[in-house]
């Protein structure tokens, strides 16, 4: 991603906030439009959480994490090339950031959501991400995770 | 309501017969109420990490409700016993 788009994305995301979904957000990185007054509703979240293989809901953005613990989790994803999620931002909408702690039983923030199902939050991925389950997660899903790749590289070496 | 790190350690061994408990406030790291803690039980055996942290969570209910950020690291006996021979 050359740095002219990554100014440019960083730049609709503060005029964009609240906006609604969509737009230049990263690569396939897609945000919700809760806008819509009331999105955070039990029926609502279940339907959010199994839209996509992959779903996180962070403080802030991929592009600009507002928390330590998000960033992880954003950071982790793109070590594993994981691009396609989607993710929400809870500063955006006080009623997704309990609802998605009452959906899950979950008391903090961020929350990974793997096929619909909760995962965990920063630490349980870490951990994942450690001992090499994210790995397989994500072959579950038809994600080849990009240090599988790297790992080739090296063993050929 | 009392939220010491010593407080938490206690209720932790406790509420999960934990044979190791080491909560850290982490507050001054951060902005708000956060501790990070490390439990050792043997009622996490064959448990996936998710349940153990469930577990966590729900002997701290009450407490969470107060704390801004919260870190943990669920470990059996087994686990922790490799842990230190590192």
């Amino acid at each position: 991603m050359s740095g002219s788009l990554s100014r440019a994305a960083a730049a609709l995301l503060r005029w964009g906030r609240g906006a609604g979904g969509g737009g230049l957000r990263g690569p396939g990185v897609r945000t919700a439009g809760s806008g819509r007054g009331g999105g955070s509703s039990a029926e609502q979240l279940d339907a959010l959480v199994k839209k996509d293989k992959v779903v996180v809901f962070l403080k802030g953005t991929p592009e600009q994490p507002q928390c330590g613990f998000s960033n992880a989790v954003v950071q982790i994803l793109r070590l594993h090339g994981v691009r396609n999620y989607a993710a929400y931002n809870v500063l955006d909408d006080p009623q997704l950031r309990q609802g998605i702690k009452d959906y899950s039983n979950w008391p903090t923030i961020p929350q990974v959501y793997l096929n619909g199902e909760f995962v965990g939050g920063c630490d349980i991925l870490l951990q994942m991400h450690q001992n090499g389950d994210l790995v397989e997660e994500l072959k579950k899903l038809g994600i080849r995770s990009a240090l599988l790749d790297e790992k080739k590289d090296q063993d050929s070496k | 309501m009392e939220l010491s790190a010593e407080y938490l350690r206690e209720k932790l061994q406790r509420d999960l017969e934990a044979e190791h408990v080491e909560v850290e406030d982490t507050t001054p790291k951060r902005c708000a109420s956060s501790f990070r803690v490390l439990v050792v039980s043997a009622k996490f055996r064959g448990k996936p990490l998710l349940q153990r942290h469930r577990l966590v969570n729900t002997c701290l209910a009450e407490e969470l409700l107060h704390i801004h950020a919260f870190e943990q690291k669920t470990l059996t006996p087994e686990q922790w016993g490799r842990e230190l021979q590192k």
